[in-house]
């Protein structure tokens, strides 16, 4: 019982990461369906930031947190300006491969800035762990669960009660019917590329005192919240939610059951299944598109 | 008929007298790097270029070639010739029975099936480790001989290798000006449209992926008994996107884009070996600019600007 | 028409290359006697930076030293070093750019096992004298004349450890290794050297190198009480184990390997590094050392002149290349460039003080360094101290 509480505990902490990470990928994918295989990248800055903010400058932690975001945010616009605005026949293959130029590109600037060293920052609270039954919950866990749950409340707040929320959930819908009602799809498509950089932004601060980061963290990360997002359904809120949870819980029992040689094994498996079961994910919300 | 024969001639020449003239083993190992890397691309650039399906996890039957090999040849003694045949037909079978369910899919979903099929494969040759050598590596895999003919030798291997590659070019060819390449090419353009049309689209879709695994198959036979050692980083996710991206800045649907995409992701880090630390974000910029400026690859993109300037130059 | 043009960027590859040999071919040194060109490939990037990058470091310096001496002969020392990322391919194109292009006389590195392993066909047909940075101890068993190694091996780590457990009675342990060729390679010796200590290992369990959080693997350990825990990997991996272990709340004695041998280790794993044990040369406690011991002397003047040249302080790691440069270098006195002449007498070398420990090859050990080459330290109030 102990056992299985621990596990699941450390299944929901990486869930909700994996989480944070799917939601990033979704909410671009709805917006201009595409995969940005620089996420995992944003997750390091993010989490590079933190280091630089809280580690070096001994800034508070809220102004850091903000700060750290902000500079994600503002790398994921700069590269949509600059690469993805920029391509001239924007074909799906074309812009992956663009993506994967710029993950290579701010995983070599992160090494230039950062040094090859891996860094850690305390945890945002110095709380001892929750003991339930024998398991022990961490403060940092809790703090991953609530700044998690803030944001996609936050989210779901914003798609369905702003306008501008609302804008880009039309424009996500159909481009063209939201051009002829007078929603500038071009800004949509930036704040979209801004909001989904900053989920990574967020991912990277929230791990930053659980692990060790370092400017290679990204890739794998990067792929699991991939997978989460393709778990739960690509292009859904909700899916990516689901698919993150599932993954890291998942992941955690096959520690515990199988083997942890195969940890990673099973996150793909189950992800294989799911594609020939159930194509569109859990929650299959947009057709599925070729390329 | 006679014409298309030409650039394949000129091919071999262009090999036998680089083989001939350069003397520095080094080059000739390079060129040696990016025959393999030109069969890896080119069986991916069948399904990618021409019957638009892509694949994330190809590395895994370039790893499924040399593992194969390495394994019949060590653990079994057999000669690598009779591997050859037996490990491509491993990889062609995995590929029918990894295809048939994930070439269902399509777009992202078609990517994301092959890239688990791929992490699978290579985390089974890591953890494996009774079999495969783990993730230190399988070591002492057998040179290539056939007569008395000795491929240890860096020269020799070089000309098996092209050997290799001019011949799956020329396959490559052939299919692609067939009735099967025309069909391929309309699935490329429409799917629904070509089963309209009456090409049998799931058949043809499994033929191609089968035929995309067998040369990176051999690829992979051809790497194992070149470095004698393989260990799975060889074989992993970089490793499968690094085809894609081959495929794709050489240019798609062209066996010369193939070509022209390995040699220059094979040449290029060697060049940026100079800027050290600024090499990987040098590399990145790169291939991000290639696709923004030349979106439909080097070959095309190249092309179009040579026409450009002879049009110019003729008014 | 069209296969006359499509031939064009063929041609244009061909000029490419020829315009590569001309570009990327080294100045030559300057006047006096030619140089004696040794070639380094290293994991300067890549996951394993930790630890090509103060190999490259450090046999800059050797290098820089042993020519301010006046080099091996007369003849200055240049050093080319290339990156392998770690990567076997690339590692394989590094060792034969050396080998063909730059004529090198011998070769430091790389710094992986898997990665020596890929080049080692290649340098038994160059017959060249090859000195390995890695661990693995496949490197030189069977030993190959032409390739030594100046790390230490994991046998010597595990035996450390577990001479250690003898001396605490401690019978059952269990030991969670990296899924990387550093962490099998240690899983292979603490399984192969358990029964002749007496131990029984209880649960074997892996971490990926880049994982965030192993609580679980703790978790599954914790299940049946062993005695104590064996960590195998190189940061930043075994300071979340760590940190986890201390979070669970676990109490358990923790042994890391000497992969994490680094002052990073303490500043990562933070208060979680309290009471950690592991295997380490003797650098990492060179000031602790008794004046007596040998090595002291050695130890401090490189640690003193890596700080100053490059400003960092000095890993456990770049030793390792250190002690091949200077190995090569006096092997190479005499010897007129001729490697079968640098390869006796890298083999013949006897009593060579160096960081790693003291070096006594011999045809049939290529790694020459004897158990006094590692000590157990143990981590307290965020200092190394000697154990014993």
């Amino acid at each position: 019982m102990q056992e299985l509480l621990q596990y699941f505990f450390s299944g929901i902490t990486n869930g909700a990461i994996y989480a944070v990470i799917a939601i990033g990928f979704s909410m671009l994918y709805n917006s201009t369906e595409l995969i940005n295989f620089a996420h995992g990248e944003f997750v390091m800055l993010g989490s590079m930031c933190m280091i630089t903010f809280v580690g070096v400058m001994h800034l508070p932690l809220m102004p850091a947190i903000i700060l750290a975001i902000a500079c994600v945010t503002a790398a994921g616009l700069l590269f949509e300006r600059l690469a993805i605005r920029t391509v001239k026949h924007p074909e799906h293959i074309v812009l992956i491969i663009i993506t994967v130029g710029a993950s290579i590109f701010l995983r070599g600037a992160g090494m230039i800035i950062w040094g090859k060293d891996a860094f850690s920052i305390p945890p945002f609270s110095s709380h001892p762990p929750l003991d339930i039954h024998g398991a022990k919950l961490l403060a940092q866990s809790i703090w991953i669960i609530a700044i998690f749950l803030l944001t996609s409340i936050g989210l779901q707040l914003f798609y369905k009660k702003t306008l501008t929320g609302k804008a880009m959930e039309a424009n996500a819908i159909s481009k063209r019917a939201a051009w002829i009602v007078g929603i500038p799809s071009r800004l949509m498509v930036t704040l979209a590329f801004g909001l989904s950089a900053a989920m990574g932004g967020v991912a990277g601060v929230i791990i930053s005192p659980v692990t060790m980061c370092s400017y290679d963290m990204g890739t794998m990360i990067g792929l699991k919240g991939f997978c989460a997002a393709m778990l739960g359904g690509l292009g859904s809120l909700w899916g990516a939610l689901i698919g993150g949870f599932l993954l890291g819980i998942l992941e955690a029992f096959g520690v515990g059951f199988v083997s942890s040689g195969l940890k990673d094994a099973t996150a793909f498996l189950l992800l294989l299944f799911i594609l020939y079961v159930r194509p569109g994910g859990i929650i299959s919300s947009v057709d599925v598109k070729r390329f | 008929m006679t014409r298309n024969r030409i650039p394949f001639a000129v091919l071999a020449l262009i090999i036998a007298s680089a083989g001939w003239f350069i003397d520095n083993l080094y080059y000739i190992q390079i060129l040696t790097f990016i025959g393999l890397n030109t069969l890896l691309a080119l069986g991916l650039n069948m399904l990618m270029g021409y019957a638009g399906q892509i694949s994330l996890g190809h590395s895994a039957f370039y790893g499924i070639g040399a593992y194969g090999t390495a394994i019949l040849t060590v653990h079994w003694h057999l000669s690598p010739w009779l591997a050859l045949p037996v490990t491509i037909t491993a990889a062609m079978l995995v590929a029918c029975i990894v295809g048939i369910p994930t070439l269902r899919l399509s777009g992202y979903y078609l990517g994301m099936g092959t890239l688990g099929f791929g992490m699978i494969v290579n985390i089974l040759f890591r953890e494996w480790a009774s079999v495969t050598g783990g993730a230190s590596g399988f070591v002492g895999i057998p040179p290539l001989e056939l007569g008395t003919v000795s491929f240890s030798s860096t020269r020799n291997y070089f000309y098996l290798v092209w050997g290799f590659v001019i011949v799956s070019f020329i396959i490559c060819h052939r299919i692609i000006n067939s009735r099967v390449g025309r069909a391929l090419r309309a699935i490329h353009d429409g799917e629904k449209a070509a089963a309209a049309v009456g090409v049998d689209t799931s058949k043809l879709k499994l033929q191609v992926f089968v035929l995309s695994a067998i040369f990176s198959a051999l690829a992979g036979f051809l790497y194992a008994h070149m470095v004698l050692f393989i260990s799975p980083e060889s074989f992993n996710f970089i490793a499968s996107i690094r085809i894609v991206t081959m495929v794709v800045i050489g240019g798609m649907a062209s066996v010369w884009g193939s070509l022209l995409g390995a040699s220059v992701l094979t040449l290029l880090p060697e060049w940026l070996h100079a800027f050290s630390e600024f090499e990987m974000v040098i590399y990145g910029l790169i291939l991000m600019i290639i696709m923004i400026f030349l979106p439909r690859g080097l070959t095309r993109g190249l092309l179009d600007i040579y026409e450009r300037a002879v049009k110019k130059h003729d008014r | 028409m069209l296969t006359i043009t499509t031939c064009h960027p063929l041609k244009r590859i061909i000029t490419l290359v020829v315009a590569c040999l001309i570009i990327t071919s080294p100045a030559l040194a300057e006047s006096g006697k030619a140089p004696y060109k040794i070639g380094g490939i290293f994991a300067v990037t890549g996951p394993s930076s930790m630890l090509g990058d103060p190999e490259k470091k450090s046999m800059e310096l050797a290098v820089e030293q042993i020519n301010k001496a006046g080099g091996v002969d007369g003849h200055m020392l240049e050093a080319i070093i290339y990156d392998t990322e770690g990567d076997p391919s690339k590692t394989v194109m590094g060792a034969s750019k050396l080998i063909n292009k730059d004529n090198v006389m011998a070769i430091v590195g790389p710094s992986l096992t898997p990665t020596t392993l890929a080049v080692m066909p290649m340098i038994q047909k160059a017959k060249m004298p090859f000195i390995s940075c890695a661990a693995g101890n496949k490197i030189v068993q069977p030993v190959d004349p032409w390739v030594f190694k100046t790390a230490q091996s994991d046998i010597m780590a595990v035996a450390t450890i577990y001479g250690n457990f003898k001396a605490k009675n401690i019978k059952k342990i269990s030991i969670i290794t990296v899924a990387n060729a550093f962490g099998e390679s240690g899983k292979e010796q603490l399984r192969a050297q358990a029964p002749s200590f007496g131990l029984t290992i209880l649960k074997e369990e892996t971490f990926g190198a880049t994982d965030t959080d192993m609580t679980a693997q703790i978790t599954k350990i914790r299940q049946d009480n062993p005695e104590a825990i064996v960590c195998w990997g190189t940061n930043p991996g075994p300071a979340v184990i760590a940190k986890n272990i201390q979070q669970l709340g676990l109490n358990i004695p923790l042994y890391q390997s000497h992969g994490v041998a680094s002052p990073k280790f303490i500043e990562l794993a933070g208060s979680a590094a309290e009471g950690v044990m592991l295997p380490t040369g003797k650098i990492l406690v060179a000031g602790l050392l008794p004046d007596t011991d040998p090595q002291k002397k050695v130890l401090t003047a490189y640690m003193a002149d890596y700080k100053n040249k490059f400003n960092t302080p000095v890993s456990g790691f770049g030793g390792y290349a250190y002690d091949a440069v200077n190995i090569l270098a006096a092997a190479m006195k005499g010897s007129n460039g001729d490697k079968e002449k640098i390869r006796a007498g890298i083999e013949n070398t006897k009593g060579h003080v160096g960081i790693s420990g003291i070096f006594n090859f011999s045809p049939t050990d290529h790694n020459g360094l004897g158990q006094d080459a590692f000590v157990m330290v143990k981590i307290v109030n965020g200092k190394w101290e000697l154990m014993k």
